[in-house]
């Protein structure tokens, strides 16, 4: 499709009309916006970009070289400890979005129900509010003193209730799953409405049960828009840092939050720029291989 | 249709409620409800009050949201300029031949990487850019802006560059070939075209720069505080339920928003 894109200068068929009848010495004027070459309409915003991001990214790295810190950060525990939270937080929160996504997606789309278009229009709503708006919750949900506590105590008259995780780092991951999970229904919903129902009904009538046909049929069409969900998920949960700041939990330390913690409360710029290079290592590492997926899977 | 028994279908939307009502229905419910309460200390929130509105359309409050519109409008305004100027770029690129097509693809992943780098690195990034000469931006509103606008950029340029692909080239072929300069295509009869894309884009940008907190908290100069970390100073100072109002005003202003785009897109879509 791109190869039929058409330019943005391109020539049209009256520019190259050349006037037979006038005289030969009278010359098209080669000045104007046609005479323009497509790459140079190219250059404004990628110029535009690189003095507002490449630039202060490249200067991170820069600042990142300073001597030793590096080898000041990788020793320390802190930053390993951060990076081994970051990573299992991201993969656990991928995995648990994934089957909740693919579960909800597949009633929504196979086992209509009235309101079904409403529960998408919220999940679209949903996907546009900001993430620490679910730990906010979480602290009325299950907090000290929150609903489920709350619950908890006036029934059992116990002075506090069973709920203590959300500081910790499974708080952090029902945050993340709850918030991350229609960014996999999404595309899920996209792909199984363009599904042919033909084969579910096929699969039924031959006396498929609806589990088989769930395992055999639905879930090998849903295998590309889950990988190029899963994969975007798990970039964003290891760039997420608005639910770990508002969880307020001194034991959950992602890379995000060292960043933010070595450059803003420390004032140590050099650690908090060798920890966002590895940070940005590993995310547009992952990001490459989402963009591969995604292309591979047509989406 | 999956499930042909009714008690399948039972159990199957029974199990959907199950899940979906108090992860997603919830939280949402939750801090409305808090936001018109003083207290929550057993199973449902007590003492109803709208003195948490009050203060949160006076003062710091107000100011904080007045904050967050004009960023996240200037933010958006000069994404969606810079985002569809590299789309149109791109594909103008993508026309010509494999080397174009390859730096099409360049131009595409230049535009994407703000998406797969850490806003809180977007944040460092710029912080440490603009706090030292040629440019000082830091302590000024201009550095918030900016970082939002890196933030929201690759999301412009990637719907509307979605968009572009499928425009159908006969009606700007139809118009060039009535003699119409290619600046009079752009402006007539391509923009048009694009412009429920760019309604789209434009709500999507907003919405995010609404919500941004990551860069920002990096960044923020103390007279141009943003409603997110307003959110945050006050509930991790213990006023969760002044957090909750505004966090309702925030959800509000932006439900507003894209409301207003989604309906400027219905019309435009009757053109």
């Amino acid at each position: 499709m791109a190869t039929r894109a058409p330019g943005l200068v391109e020539q049209h068929p009256a520019t190259g009309v050349v006037p037979t009848g006038s005289a030969p010495a009278e010359r098209l004027p080669t000045t104007g916006p046609r005479t323009i070459p497509t790459w140079v309409w190219a250059l404004p915003p990628v110029a535009v970009l690189a003095v507002v991001f490449l630039y202060p990214l490249a200067l991170v790295v820069q600042e990142s070289l300073a001597p030793g810190a590096y080898a000041d950060v990788l020793a320390s525990a802190s930053f390993r400890e951060a990076l081994v939270t970051t990573v299992w937080l991201a993969v656990a929160s991928t995995a648990g979005c994934l089957v909740l996504g693919f579960v909800l997606a597949v009633v929504i789309a196979f086992v209509p129900f009235p309101g079904g278009k409403a529960v998408s229009k919220f999940i679209d709503v949903f996907l546009s509010f900001p993430s620490f708006l679910i730990t906010l919750a979480l602290l009325f949900l299950y907090g000290t003193v929150g609903m489920a506590n709350g619950l908890w105590t006036d029934v059992t008259g116990d002075t506090t209730g069973p709920f203590q995780f959300l500081t910790t780092p499974w708080g952090v991951l029902l945050a993340e799953i709850t918030y991350f999970t229609p960014f996999v229904m999404r595309p899920l919903l996209a792909a199984f409405s363009q599904m042919e129902t033909a084969q579910l009904e096929v699969a039924s009538s031959l006396g498929a049960r609806p589990l088989r046909i769930v395992r055999q049929v639905i879930l090998p069409e849903a295998l590309p828009a889950l990988a190029a969900g899963g994969s975007l998920v798990l970039v964003m949960c290891l760039n997420e840092f608005g639910i770990v700041l508002f969880t307020g939990a001194k034991g959950v330390t992602t890379l995000p939050m060292l960043v933010y913690g070595k450059a803003i409360l420390e004032s140590d710029y050099a650690a908090a720029c060798v920890v966002a290079v590895v940070n940005v290592a590993l995310s547009v590492g992952l990001y490459v291989l989402y963009r591969g997926v995604s292309r591979r899977a047509g989406a | 249709m999956l499930v042909h028994s009714r008690t399948g279908r039972w159990t199957a939307w029974a199990g959907f409620a199950v899940l979906f009502v108090p992860l997603f229905a919830l939280p949402l419910l939750v801090i409305v409800a808090a936001s018109f309460s003083t207290n929550w200390s057993g199973a449902f929130p007590s003492g109803p009050t709208t003195a948490h509105y009050a203060a949160a359309v006076r003062g710091e409050s107000l100011q904080a949201l007045t904050t967050s519109l004009v960023t996240a409008v200037t933010a958006s305004l000069i994404a969606l300029t810079a985002g569809t100027w590299a789309a149109l770029a791109g594909a103008a690129l993508g026309a010509g031949g494999p080397w174009g097509r390859r730096a099409k693809r360049f131009l595409d992943a230049l535009f994407m990487l703000p998406v797969a780098v850490p806003s809180v690195v977007v944040g460092l990034a710029v912080l440490v850019a603009y706090s030292q000469p040629p440019v000082l931006l830091n302590g000024t509103r201009w550095i918030v802006i900016l970082a939002h606008t890196v933030l929201v950029t690759a999301f412009a340029h990637q719907s509307v560059s979605a968009a572009v692909v499928r425009l159908d080239p006969m009606y700007e072929q139809a118009a060039a070939s009535l003699g119409a300069r290619p600046s009079y295509v752009l402006l007539r009869v391509k923009l048009p075209l694009l412009l429920p894309s760019l309604n789209a884009a434009a709500g999507l940008c907003f919405a995010l720069s609404m919500g941004e907190l990551s860069a920002t908290m990096m960044l923020y100069p103390p007279d141009w505080t943003p409603l997110p970390v307003l959110i945050f100073t006050r509930t991790d100072r213990g006023a969760l339920f002044t957090g909750s109002a505004l966090a309702v005003v925030l959800m509000a202003a932006t439900l507003l928003a894209l409301l207003a785009v989604s309906r400027i897109r219905t019309k435009a879509s009757y053109r």
